[in-house]
């Protein structure tokens, strides 16, 4: 394993994964708040045997794929992946946006869940549904991650054990505190993973238009130091116009 | 059928949120490929129309997002 991809490819699925898992175990815990833990883990177990499955059976087709044309498929994948996430955490840094807050997003699922259990007689079925459709959504995106990063260099397994982790961090500290994890500087991850993920976006699909990058991996980091600097500077500049133009 | 439209949609959403980034994005990687067949002798030249093409496509997004 070459560290120099290795390292940025774990620490990004690590990161990553932090935030969606955040996000999931935010819905699970409002589930289970209202119905209980059985529906929530239930529905969460649900979800992430479906993730398993699909893992299982889009992994060995992976293989099958020339390595030029799996690069450049998901260079251009995790350019609009990663700058899509980028964009979004530079919106909420200018304050374009507001910020996500995990215990407004805690408070909205809890009163719909109490709302419907007004109408709803099978209500355990629809908690749990909630439940299995956050850990799929959410985890789709770990999916994602964990392949774009991984799969290019065989660092797979790598990839996989970031994201592994961050979930159990996340699981962890979940059932101890029982609430949502609003202290998560969730953003601050975004910034840097939507970062990460965009230096590993032109990285892979250079490499599958056939450039041969000066320093080899050593351009990762070099490009997620431009990305940062350049999201640093839009971030501030837009702050100013926008201080410029309210009155 | 709505399921599939559903499943559909939400895989788009994955890596589309803003369709102006999304055109940029593509815009940069296909003239960096049209520059890789253009000119297969000096392949540093489609890395850093990629690189400088991403980095800009981001920041001008940024300003218009701003400028709204």
């Amino acid at each position: 394993m070459i560290w120099t991809s290795a390292a940025p490819a774990i620490a990004t699925a690590f990161l990553s994964s932090l935030v969606e898992a955040v996000e999931a175990m935010t819905i699970v815990l409002a589930v289970a708040s209202v119905r209980g833990w059985r529906p929530a883990v239930m529905g969460a177990l649900a979800g992430l045997a479906v993730l398993v499955v699909l893992v299982l059976a889009l992994g060995p087709l992976l293989d099958q794929i020339p390595l030029h044309l799996l690069q450049l498929v998901i260079g251009v994948l995790l350019l609009l992946f990663g700058m899509r996430w980028l964009r979004k955490a530079m919106l909420r840094a200018a304050r374009v946006v507001p910020l996500h807050d995990e215990a407004i997003a805690f408070a909205t699922e809890t009163k719909e869940l109490r709302e419907q259990a007004r109408h709803e007689a099978r209500l355990n079925w629809v908690a749990g549904l909630a439940s299995f459709k956050a850990v799929v959504l959410e985890g789709l995106e770990v999916v994602f991650i964990v392949i774009a990063v991984g799969a290019g260099r065989g660092l797979l397994g790598a990839a996989s054990l970031g994201a592994l982790a961050a979930c159990l961090v996340v699981v962890v500290i979940g059932f101890l505190v029982h609430r949502p994890l609003a202290q998560v500087p969730e953003n601050t991850l975004k910034f840097a993973v939507g970062v990460m993920l965009s230096a590993f976006g032109v990285f892979w699909t250079g490499e599958g238009l056939g450039v041969p990058w000066p320093g080899g991996d050593f351009a990762i980091p070099a490009f997620a130091a431009l990305f940062l600097m350049v999201a640093l500077s839009a971030v501030t500049f837009t702050r100013r116009l926008r201080a410029q133009a309210s009155p | 059928m709505t399921m599939l439209a559903t499943a559909f949609r939400m895989l788009v959403g994955l890596f589309v949120d803003d369709g102006s980034l999304a055109l940029g994005i593509i815009a940069t990687v296909l003239l960096s490929g049209i520059l890789t067949s253009l000119m297969p002798d000096k392949p540093l030249v489609p890395g850093a129309v990629l690189l400088v093409g991403c980095l800009g496509v981001l920041f001008a997004n940024m300003m218009k997002a701003a400028q709204r």
